[in-house]
């Protein structure tokens, strides 16, 4: 085997692939906001994303911000600095763990359901089926996910938040001794609007990447159920890994702010 | 004396091909207004390609779809959407929605294409599960829930059901037993006599070929190669359809053992 043959088409793969993305992404985006407008759908996946990834992200914001306020404790006691410890659960709570810890949850569970569902509806001509019956597969299928996940997660992490901090709370006060009045003080103090908005911001961008990588993968899934498989483990990693990088330039520019 | 009416589809020098692999090499086909033909063809020779690039499902290269003397190839969404108005079609597997109860898949495209109001496409969806023979009482079970001849009864009711001018069938009876290929075949020339559509049927089926068409074609790498009345088949001469039609290995037509 030719190692530079193989680079060569390990790479135009890669740029076919970036392509074929930003066309989709370029179709999914127009067809947000075109009409028909399927409001039952788009019910159906606010719910689906939203009202069922709770307790998921409960759970994961509850013992987050519960192990952050133990960990932080450890490091600041040794500075005699323990009284920070408020100010870095809320911070890193709103700011950074929030938005990617629910990301990274609902990748899993809502991203791989979407590609195994359209990926389902490919490889058994369901999609084929939509366009003969004179509907957009487009509209129908990509544009209510895309717009129920870029609503939902904000949501979920302004919850997820809330939470995360309520986690840092119980330990401190109940297991640390804190006293509850100056913990919830130095929390609020602390705390600025752009704090939890860029928090938000990034949700936004997540679910939006969570969306478009599931119905990507999903969409152009072939060659049956070995076909659907690999298309939930590709929608799962892709958005994975772009919450992460995502999570940094969108970082990068808000420090800029 | 009435002039000849003009074909309800005709396509011209129609070429599609994947990488280097020519599937439709300059195809040529004329289906006339009110008529059933069916093209007949072994496997990978073309004929869901064909199917495809009619319903806009795929691109071709070159060549003219036309319907009702429009070229529908290059045709953006709402062009299309027209088209896609008058078109039927009923897949190999049925291709029912998972999501959706039995008579909302048949509903679907009064629901979502032609925006008639859900208790109405209810009514009319029941009407048409009874048109094909299934009672009102399945309306309200998931597809999952049949077996495969009700799936393509379904399915026909689905594609019959906004009344269409023109119709579709990919592979109707295949998966099924003799006799339900047959209650199929019964039922897809009752509908389409009922409606007056013209339909187009991709088979490899001889028993539903014969049934189903007024003309036949078949398709061999990418072409037509002989069309003529139904009555016509059994004394084609043509070496390629004696071929087929008797289902010999021995003849012109060499099928690859292994996937091209």
């Amino acid at each position: 085997m030719n190692p530079l043959a193989s680079i060569g088409r390990t790479t135009i793969s890669f740029f076919n692939t970036i392509g074929r993305i930003s066309l989709f992404f370029g179709r999914a985006l127009y067809h947000c906001f075109t009409p028909p407008f399927y409001g039952r759908l788009l019910g159906r996946q606010l719910i689906e994303i939203g009202y069922y990834s709770l307790p998921v992200v409960g759970l994961t914001a509850i013992f987050t911000g519960m192990v952050l306020a133990l960990q932080s404790y450890t490091g600041f006691v040794r500075f005699n600095a323990e009284g920070a410890v408020a100010s870095v659960v809320v911070l890193s709570i709103t700011r950074e763990l929030a938005p990617v810890l629910a990301g990274l949850m609902v990748s899993g569970r809502i991203g791989a359901a979407m590609a195994a569902e359209i990926g389902t509806m490919s490889v058994t001509e369901q999609i084929d089926a939509l366009t003969t019956l004179s509907t957009n597969p487009f509209k129908y299928l990509v544009a209510p996910r895309l717009i129920a996940g870029v609503l939902m997660l904000p949501l979920l992490v302004l919850v997820a938040d809330i939470i995360g901090v309520f986690g840092g709370y119980l330990v401190s006060v109940y297991k640390l001794g804190f006293n509850p009045t100056v913990y919830l003080e130095r929390t609020w103090d602390i705390l600025e609007p752009l704090d939890v908005v860029s928090g938000l911001v990034k949700a936004a961008v997540f679910g939006f990447l969570i969306s478009l990588m599931g119905c990507y993968h999903g969409y152009h899934s072939r060659g049956g159920a070995k076909g659907v498989g690999a298309a939930t483990t590709n929608a799962v990693v892709s958005a994975s890994v772009l919450i992460l990088a995502f999570n940094y330039i969108i970082t990068e520019l808000f420090f800029a702010i | 004396m009435m002039a000849d009416k003009p074909p309800k589809i005709s396509i011209k020098n129609l070429h599609k091909q994947f990488g280097e692999k020519i599937v439709l090499n300059g195809l040529d086909l004329e289906i006339p207004d009110g008529q059933s033909v069916v093209i007949i063809g072994g496997s990978g020779t073309g004929k869901s390609v064909l199917l495809k690039n009619i319903l806009g499902l795929l691109s071709p290269e070159k060549g003219s779809i036309l319907i009702d003397d429009q070229d529908i190839v290059g045709m953006n969404w709402p062009q299309r959407e027209s088209i896609l108005q008058k078109v039927g079609m009923l897949f190999q597997n049925a291709a029912l929605f998972d999501s959706l109860t039995v008579w909302e898949n048949v509903a679907f495209g009064l629901i979502e294409g032609r925006g008639i109001k859900r208790k109405k496409a209810h009514e009319i969806a029941i009407d048409k599960l009874a048109d094909v023979g299934l009672g009102s009482d399945i309306g309200s079970l998931s597809p999952s829930e049949l077996s495969g001849g009700m799936r393509k009864r379904v399915g026909l009711a689905r594609a019959i059901a906004t009344d269409p001018e023109i119709i579709f069938f990919d592979e109707p009876t295949t998966g099924l037993d003799p006799i339900m290929g047959d209650v199929i075949n019964d039922l897809i020339v009752d509908r389409v006599k009922h409606l007056g559509a013209t339909t187009l049927t991709i088979t490899h089926d001889m028993a539903s070929a014969r049934k189903i068409a007024d003309k036949i074609a078949m398709i061999y790498k990418g072409k037509i190669i002989w069309a003529g009345p139904v009555t016509d088949i059994d004394n084609s001469g043509n070496d390629f359809v004696n071929q087929f039609i008797h289902g010999r290995a021995d003849g012109p037509i060499q099928m690859d053992v292994r996937a091209g």
